[in-house]
């Protein structure tokens, strides 16, 4: 069964250091849920998507919300630009996707949990319900899981249809139940009313892949790796001008230069840090640290030399957005067509350099105004592209104050 | 928590509705909050919107309708709450903890105007050739946060094609501003579902099934979408114009029609609150326009009350005298061409149920190209007929191929409430300074039971009004104070009554040749039913199919618009229930005033059917003039 699932040879403090099938789901069901949830708050794990929300308030909450039904998804719609870690995961750890995914099912008291797939990972779809077949066969998934009485889960993998805004925890939801993809209002939350307004507890596959490790290790275990407000390890999805891109786990309050280094990237300009909706870095920042307190990723890491141009970069995020926005609302509908615009202006030379500040100032409205984190975060590289990299696309082009 | 789980909207996005407590003192049942720092106590669930509404703290809105389930698309109405790094929108946010709200700090002024600045980026719009100039919410608003330039820039072209394709109504997108109202009317208000938001980020745009026109997919051209609209993206197709050269043609001999609804509503478009009917000013008015007849469809409404009363009689006596299996039961309404077409797309298996009587609008137009023109010496083909309306539906109906049986179009134009206002500006006439006239002869003044056609529960009020007196042989007043039918009035989305006949009188003069006696009705039930709002004509039609207790009934009244014709899509705009009310008020004050307040004792209907269709209702002519046929047309577009 797992040989259709090709292994590399990682190392990594947590994601990628030992674990056995089903070892993390047999001590969950051993310790119980308040125990779960105990290691889980002292890990201080936070949402790995992006947001970092702490993963033990949200099964808290989902835990406590009154209902006869609950669901855990998965958010395997892995679409932020230059990430793929999840893929890996997926590919070569799913013990520990679905392992947390079953102890994430046990804790918050769900009988269902959902994969939402992202579309373009169609083709680990057979080998993956190969994997959950084996599970089952197995007595990992479906009635009485390894004999516990009345703990009945079972996973079942849904598609996406390549929509960037479905890994938005709330369009994903709409998207499942069938809709267009479209974030919804907040609150209520979906801890609450989630997928067919049941409480659903939506986790990133990295979160949940974490989750057997601290299940078996403890929560202090997990809080010894990384920093104080981020602890544990993250996954990076490297990408750009370095020698070795690719999939590495390093500890969380890893400087920039650091991974620079480990990724064997030379004469670095930038570095785009969580994706097209996350911020660019120039050289005289790389000392910052990746974490929530500073440089926060989902996972992505572009990295950009010197004979790169930045204004391309920024124009290529930003035609992303214009055309990934759900369409729902104004200020990301309009507002990242206008960004798109003002940079196609500074391409052309044309443009006064009170626009764009008028621009950079509807960017910073867009980050409180939009109705999601998609247009709450589409303006942030444009923003810091701007700040960061000013002389470059101003000063250098046409003659700036046209 | 009242929330409707077979709604289309996920109940997290529905709008709490909680019951106010009575004592505000209950533990949980309020929350205490506090907006611009004044402190407040608000019901658990309000929205940040109603709050400000009660504090008289404005918040602006676009998306939001009060018809309409929560959207929070177009973030003008976004507020400060405390604790939260993001602005909120006022309209979807449930007041469930103690909050800290500002409404108008910088930060919220500037995202504020920054989103009406993108919008009016992207609405092609020039306010002087809109037809919504004056009457626009993106205009108002413009207006409210002193916008004097475009930001953003602006477009200088359309950006969509206009669909003209549909007979009701006219969609120019290049107007959309997209916050759904439309989408959320169709399919959540009315459960029809036509337009739906494709495609995604800058190209979304609201459009049909397989962006085909509205003329080749299920709308039911009631224009509720119209009413919401804020913009001019949707409006009625309107034939001004073609009118105006009827009446400056001298040849032309040209009649109008007004229904009481766009009577009762008309003093909105001249600055009046909602709830003053204008029906004699209007008269005069018309008369000043240049119009040559001018008329009440509640005439007809009368004659409607003769023919579909008695089909229902002939129905009922063959199914229960002889036993005739073929005779389907309940009998529905036919006289909003919306539901018409909306039965005829959802329902078709049902079309035999429905009365085959044409709606008084069509059987008027029928009338005028016959008996009328007899009366008058005028040839039928020179004669231009055209119908006030509270509706876009009726400008497809009087399109309808079949509605022509008297060689001639029965209406040539179907014009709306606002349509109406516009012209009579255009003329130069104040309406409320009007003088008070009456309607012209041969027709004349028509009973109260025609005027309440334009509620919910109104046809049904003035059918029974007139069943009980003919099958009892006793006043309806006997059973109902003033002859008043509550249990059918009200907004209430279905409502079902019964009504025991325990005693049966003689036959009336009229009908003795179909029915020789009532005994068949005599400890006999008469179940009837109202529904306004195709989702709730929906609810029914779905307990019919399974057998439910309205398949027992005998005579079911459907409109297609929230709140009945003072509801329809060629009524004033805005639309609000508690506009609704007052216009229904309206027409049943109107109605109480009236001497003659039932059909049957209109003399003029009596007159017409000594004097013209001599073999009475549903005879042989009156079969020809004032009933049609259906098609069935399916859910599913070729």
């Amino acid at each position: 069964m797992e040989s259709t699932i090709m292994k590399k040879e990682r190392k990594g403090l947590v994601l990628f250091s030992e674990y056995k099938r089903g070892e993390g789901i047999r001590k969950a069901l051993e310790v119980g849920r308040e125990n779960i949830l105990f290691e889980l708050k002292s890990s201080k794990l936070k949402g790995r998507g992006g947001a970092g929300f702490p993963t033990a308030t949200k099964w808290m909450l989902t835990a406590a919300a009154i209902s006869e039904e609950k669901f855990l998804v998965c958010n395997a719609d892995e679409g932020e630009p230059g990430t793929f870690k999840d893929r890996v995961l997926l590919m070569e750890y799913p013990e520990l996707v679905f392992d947390g995914m079953v102890i994430g099912g046990y804790t918050i008291g769900a009988k269902e949990g959902i994969v939402y797939l992202r579309g373009e990972y169609e083709y680990m779809l057979k080998s993956l319900e190969d994997y959950l077949e084996q599970m089952r066969k197995d007595n990992l998934l479906g009635n009485k899981i390894l004999g516990k009485k009345d703990f009945n889960f079972d996973i079942k993998i849904r598609l996406g249809a390549g929509a960037y805004v479905c890994g938005e925890e709330t369009a994903l939801i709409e998207s499942l139940e069938g809709c267009r993809g479209e974030s919804r209002n907040r609150p209520p939350y979906p801890v609450n009313t989630g997928y067919n307004n049941r409480p659903t507890s939506v986790n990133n596959v990295e979160t949940l892949a974490s989750v057997p490790h601290i299940v078996l290790k403890g929560g202090d275990w997990y809080m010894k790796v990384g920093t104080d407000k981020s602890s544990g390890s993250k996954l990076f999805s490297v990408s750009g001008d370095c020698n070795k891109p690719g999939v590495y786990e390093m500890p969380w309050g890893t400087s920039i230069r650091e991974l620079l280094k480990v990724v064997e990237a030379e004469n670095t300009k930038a570095v785009q840090v969580g994706g097209a909706s996350g911020i660019c870095i120039p050289e005289s920042q790389f000392d910052r640290k990746l974490g929530y307190e500073d440089a926060a990723t989902g996972g992505s890491i572009m990295i950009f030399n010197k004979n790169r141009d930045m204004l391309h970069i920024l124009k290529n995020f930003m035609e992303f957005f214009v055309e990934e926005s759900c369409g729902q609302c104004t200020p990301c509908r309009i507002g990242n067509v206008k960004l798109l615009e003002g940079v196609e202006m500074m391409e052309k030379g044309e443009f006064t350099f009170d626009y764009i500040e008028k621009l950079k100032d509807l960017g910073s409205t867009m980050q409180v105004a939009s109705k999601c984190g998609l247009g709450q975060s589409s303006p942030n590289s444009f923003i810091t592209i701007l700040d960061n990299f000013k002389d470059e696309i101003l000063n250098k082009r046409g003659n700036g104050a046209a | 928590m009242k929330k409707d789980k077979t709604s289309r909207t996920p109940v997290s996005q529905q709008p709490f509705e909680v019951e106010k407590p009575t004592d505000t003192n209950t533990i949980g049942g309020t929350v205490s909050i506090e907006i611009n720092g004044e402190k407040m106590h608000v019901p658990l669930g309000t929205t940040i919107l109603e709050a400000c509404k009660e504090k008289k703290v404005h918040i602006p809105t676009l998306c939001h309708h009060e018809d309409l389930c929560v959207a929070g698309v177009c973030r003008v109405c976004v507020v400060e709450v405390e604790g939260f790094k993001t602005l909120q929108a006022a309209c979807a946010f449930p007041i469930t903890s103690p909050i800290k709200i500002k409404t108008s700090t910088p930060l919220v002024r500037k995202a504020r105007r920054y989103v009406i600045d993108l919008l009016l980026s992207e609405h092609y719009g020039e306010c002087y050739s809109c037809i919504r100039n004056q009457n626009c919410e993106l205009q108002d608003l413009a207006h409210e946060y002193g916008v004097d330039g475009y930001t953003f820039g602006h477009v200088s072209k359309p950006t969509y094609e206009k669909d003209t394709s549909s007979y009701s109504v006219i969609r120019d997108m290049s107007k959309c501003i997209l916050c759904k109202r439309c989408v959320r009317t169709c399919i959540d208000l009315q459960e029809v579902g036509v337009l739906e938001a494709i495609d995604r980020g800058d190209k979304t745009h609201i459009s049909t099934f397989m962006e085909k026109p509205l003329a080749d997919v299920i709308c039911i051209n009631c224009g509720q979408c119209i009413n919401r609209c804020p913009t001019a993206a949707l409006h009625a197709n309107d034939p001004s114009d073609e009118i105006w050269e009827a009446i400056d043609n001298p040849k032309k001999h040209v009649v109008i029609q007004t229904a009481p609804s766009p009577r009762a509503a008309i003093g909105e478009c001249f600055g009046l609150e909602a709830g003053h009917s204008m029906t004699m000013e209007l008269n005069t008015a018309l008369k000043r326009i240049g119009f040559d007849g001018v008329f009440d469809t509640n005439f007809t409404a009368d004659l409607t009350i003769f023919e579909e009363g008695t089909e229902l009689i002939i129905r009922l006596k063959k199914a229960l005298v002889d036993k005739d299996a073929s005779v389907k039961l309940p009998q529905f309404t036919s006289c909003s061409p919306g539901w018409v077409k909306y039965i005829e797309h959802f329902y078709p298996e049902y079309l035999d149920n429905l009365s085959t009587a044409k709606s008084p609008q069509q059987m008027f137009g029928a009338i005028f190209k016959t008996f009328y023109a007899q009366q008058k010496g005028i040839d039928p083909k020179d004669i231009v007929s055209v119908a006030v309306m509270p509706c876009s539906a009726k400008k497809f109906e009087c399109n309808r191929p079949e509605m022509n049986s008297s060689g001639y179009k029965d209406v040539d134009y179907g014009l709306t409430t606002r349509e109406l206002a516009k012209m009579i500006k255009e003329a130069g006439i104040f309406l409320p300074e009007m003088p008070k006239s009456h309607f012209d002869s041969p027709f004349g003044d028509a009973s109260g039971a025609g005027l309440i056609f334009g509620a919910t529960g109104g046809v049904m009020e003035a059918a029974l009004r007139s069943v009980i007196e003919f099958v009892t042989g006793n006043k309806t007043e006997d059973i109902f104070a003033n002859a008043n039918i509550l249990p059918l009035r009200g907004f209430e989305g279905v409502k079902y009554v019964e009504l025991p006949i325990a005693n049966v009188g003689p036959v009336p003069e009229i009908l003795k040749h179909l029915v020789p006696s009532w005994d068949f009705l005599k400890g006999a039930t008469l179940k009837v039913a109202v529904a306004h709002g195709t989702a709730n004509a929906k609810k029914i039609m779905e307990d019919i199919k399974a057998g439910g207790k309205f398949s027992e009934c005998h005579f079911i009244e459907f409109m297609a618009c929230p709140g009945g014709c003072i509801g329809g899509g060629g009524q004033p705009i805005p639309t609000t229930p508690e506009i609704r009310k007052k216009r229904a008020e309206a027409i049943y004050g109107e109605d109480s005033s009236l001497e003659m307040r039932k059909s049957h004792e209109n003399p003029h209907v009596i007159k017409i059917y000594e004097d013209f269709f001599k073999e009475g209702p549903c005879g042989h002519l009156s079969h020809k003039l004032l009933h049609t046929h259906y098609t069935k047309r399916g859910k599913f577009i070729a």
